[in-house]
């Protein structure tokens, strides 16, 4: 096997994988489950049910009819007893559809075995949307929206991505070593989806076990296309834009989706995820997580229904052993802190991180001057000048930080994480990028309704001119009036 | 769920930060400069030559105090960078200067070296050169004075009961390189004594060999990027002897290795980015030769990279490439 890896910049943090050895555990299913109308970037979805119903698994409870949209299905059989607002691990608190499990686990349409040479391409895509597929590496892009190119644009190149670069996180490598078939069968499902000529799955080279593997599966299957490349085990290999980079050698271009370079990148719990939707006809209504951190009993690997508060998590695993300080969904790079226990699995929670008092001094927040001595700049994997932007940022020189290609950024921490002076560079460019980007759809909204007015404008003014020029066709040589 | 149990923290990712702090790094940057610093009190032994090491690093820290009060700052001396200023000068200076030089110097370095531009980060220019210039302008004669030290005699050099002699640099600027050779015997005599360091010379940068172990050793420990010494000392090796000037010896003699491994690699006086660094470096190895050749002094390491570093901002504009953006390709 090859070895590729990106340039310039990343890091190498201390990989603490103490969950790699632990095999999945089904995780027992609780009392209520807190199932979020809005998991997925995109159009957010409507309740398709009303508190008091009877829902079954599998039953569709929130859906839209946007294109960029996934339907949420009811995960437990049971009565849904509110439809309200309810802590989000996106931050603020979302529409929740709440259900109370009756524990009978009975299934909506019970879901029956396909097969693959049996689909067309348009069937294929149809499920996928149907099943609720997100990426599940924790970007929840809509899985189905990712393999429709518009036109013009064709896919090429399929990357499964099982770099899993995030410390800590160990639900790819599960994956990869226990359902090596599902996600060889998902890769296939997608090529066909995708009419993709080739394929790599990318696993950093920590987990060349998992990478083995899957090679000699896809060997004792004849499956010709598809190569497993190692990549070299560094901070953020896993970035989409870096893992094409390196697998590859192109670039997406700045603004662009990988798509642009004719390729997509699909994390393989995702494809485990489409095998169970498109060949067992499961919607996505559980998924594997990596539940680890200093403050958690029984930490390891564990299926968990998705809705499943994090409260029933603590239960089940052996409980706190410290005073729970921390609580991140994702990985410590870019994961997300919670604010409060009561947040449920949602379709894009790769891991769960439980830290005690320890976790401030992993993060001290106390920031020193900038001492230039430009390790964010050496190690940033976008050739970004993160100490400029963050100086622009603290300015308030949107001009400056966005000529700095401060939109560039795919906020993967490294920068923060170098920072002797312990900075808080990600922090402030990601304000950046935000309001720079606030800022272009007001320009944007501005700029349609300026042309809009003109349109209208010139259109009246047409209509005067062909009024006078009937009435009185001399007056047509007369000054015009300025527009 | 017990409440006592939980007490949640919300900060902005990333989680976890890299070990390496300010003061980390600073006291990586004296661990360097130890060896050649003991060497140079070795070969330059004596009380006062020791007394000004505690004097300078104790006046650096002193000022340190004091420029934060002028400037209302908080006084942070837990990052050891004023130590590091402190020791850098003290290397850079003739081992006989007198004490109140080595404290004029040293709060020079400090304030107007650093202070004056906003503290740590903020400075154009090397601060512990900054000070040793002005002492250069203002005392030449004290900077020019090379005592007699029993374990720096050339075999065949000064006789034994002069009181001062020149530098390595200097004989050569005044009697030529054949002169330099005769005082030693033979040149591999002459290479040798520079690379272990007993010649004359300032305090801390005799010895090329400890101060390239020292140099070695923070380029393995990524604090300085190897490209600013490297660019820097082979620009000088190769374009000495187009002036007719023996390349070994260039970059052995005088203050080169002190310079390019500890002095042009100041974090805020030197560039941030990759390609930068590297044009910097040739650059410094220009301006060096440039003095050393064509200049009034025998040595150009201080200057040039004062020089040099005034032009940092314009290597600051070398960018990296950004992920995804082409650089305009015209046919
Ligand atoms: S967070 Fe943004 S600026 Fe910082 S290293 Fe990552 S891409 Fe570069
Ligand atoms: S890493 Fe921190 S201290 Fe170093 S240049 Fe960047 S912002 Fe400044």
């Amino acid at each position: 096997m090859k070895l590729f890896t990106f340039k310039p910049g990343g890091v190498h943090p201390d990989e603490m994988k103490i969950t790699k050895d632990r095999p999945f555990v089904r995780m027992s299913v609780p009392a209520v489950v807190v199932v979020p109308l809005s998991q997925h970037i995109g159009a957010p979805n409507t309740p398709t049910v009303k508190v008091g119903d009877h829902v079954k698994i599998g039953q569709v409870i929130g859906s839209s009819t946007a294109f960029v949209s996934a339907p949420v299905h009811a995960t437990v059989s049971g009565e849904v007893i509110a439809i309200e607002p309810r802590p989000h691990p996106l931050g603020k608190n979302v529409q929740a559809v709440v259900i109370k499990n009756d524990f009978k686990d009975e299934w909506f349409e019970p879901p029956q075995k396909r097969d693959l040479d049996s689909l067309t391409k348009e069937d294929i895509l149809k499920i996928i949307k149907e099943k609720g597929i997100v990426g599940m590496g924790g970007a929840t892009f809509p899985t189905a929206v990712k393999l429709s190119p518009p036109k013009g644009k064709t896919i090429e190149t399929l990357i499964a991505n099982g770099a899993e670069c995030e410390p800590y996180l160990t639900t790819d490598y599960r994956t990869m070593l226990e359902f090596t078939d599902k996600v060889v069968d998902g890769f296939l499902v997608e090529m066909k989806a995708s009419g993709a000529k080739q394929g790599f799955i990318a696993v950093e080279d920590n987990k060349r076990d998992a990478a083995e593997k899957l090679e000699n599966r896809l060997k004792e299957r004849g499956v010709k296309n598809v190569e497993v490349v190692l990549v070299k085990t560094k901070y953020p290999q896993g970035g989409e834009k870096q893992l094409i980079k390196a697998v590859i050698g192109k670039e997406v271009p700045a603004g662009g989706l990988p798509l642009d370079v004719g390729v997509v990148v699909q994390n393989v719990g995702t494809l485990k995820a489409i095998t169970e939707a498109v060949l067992e006809d499961k919607p996505l209504i559980e998924r594997g997580t990596t539940v680890s951190g200093t403050a958690i009993k029984n930490y390891g690997n564990y299926i968990i229904r998705i809705g499943t508060p994090v409260t029933h998590i603590i239960e089940q695993t052996g409980g706190l052993t410290k005073k729970l300080r921390k609580l991140i969904f994702g990985g410590p790079m870019m994961g997300l802190a919670q604010s409060t226990v009561e947040v449920p699995v949602i379709k894009g929670t790769s891991g769960i991180l439980f830290f005690g008092e320890e976790a401030l001094e992993m993060a001290p927040q106390d920031e020193s001057p900038c001492i230039r001595c430009s390790r964010c700049v050496d190690h940033c994997p976008m050739g970004l000048m993160p100490l400029l932007i963050d100086h622009a940022w603290r300015r308030k020189d949107m001009k400056l930080a966005e000529s700095l290609n401060a939109t560039d950024c795919i906020e993967c921490g490294v920068c923060s994480y170098v920072c002797p002076s312990k900075r808080h560079l990600t922090e402030n460019i990601r304000s950046a990028k935000q309001a720079i980007i606030k800022q272009r759809k007001i320009e944007a909204a501005k700029q349609a309704a300026f042309e809009k007015l003109k349109a209208l404008r010139e259109k009246q003014e047409k209509e005067a001119a062909e009024k006078a020029k009937s009435a009185s066709p001399s007056t047509e040589k007369g000054g015009k009036e300025n527009g | 769920m017990d409440d006592k149990m939980i007490d949640l923290v919300v900060t902005s990712s990333p989680h976890i930060r890299d070990k390496v702090k300010v003061s980390s790094i600073m006291w990586d940057v004296v661990i360097a400069l130890l060896p050649a610093l003991v060497a140079g009190l070795y070969f330059f032994w004596s009380l006062h030559t020791l007394g000004i090491v505690i004097v300078s690093i104790i006046s650096a820290e002193l000022a340190e105090i004091l420029g934060a009060w002028m400037f209302r700052k908080p006084v942070s001396l837990k990052d050891f960078s004023a130590v590091v200023t402190g020791v850098l000068f003290v290397m850079v200076m003739p081992p006989s200067s007198p004490y109140w030089l080595i404290v004029v110097g040293a709060f020079t370095a400090i304030i107007l070296g650093k202070w004056i531009f906003g503290g740590i980060g903020s400075n154009p220019f090397n601060p512990a050169l900054v000070g040793r210039a002005v002492l250069m302008i203002s005392w030449p004669a004290l900077m020019t004075t090379w005592k007699v030290f029993p374990r720096i005699i050339p075999p065949h050099g000064v006789s034994a009961n002069a009181i001062t002699m020149a530098t390595p640099l200097n004989v050569v600027k005044l009697h030529g390189f054949s002169q330099l050779i005769a005082e030693y015997g033979t040149k591999a005599a002459l290479y040798k004594a520079l690379f272990l360091g007993n010649v004359g010379g300032s305090l801390g940068e005799t010895s090329a060999l400890l101060l390239l172990i020292g140099g070695l050793y923070l380029i393995l420990k990524g604090v300085i990027d190897w490209k600013i010494p490297t660019a820097y000392i082979t620009t000088v090796f190769v374009l000495s002897p187009i002036f007719g000037r023996d390349p070994l010896f260039s970059i052995l003699a005088g203050g080169l290795f002190l310079g390019a491994f500890f002095m042009a690699t100041d974090y805020s006086s030197s560039p941030i980015t990759s390609q930068g660094r590297l044009w910097y470096g040739i650059s410094l190895g220009f301006v060096t030769v440039m003095i050393r050749v064509f200049g009034a002094y025998p040595e150009g390491v201080m200057f040039s990279i004062l020089i040099v570093q005034l032009f940092v901002p314009f290597f600051d504009k070398i960018l990296p490439h950004v992920y995804g953006h082409r650089k305009e390709v015209k046919s």
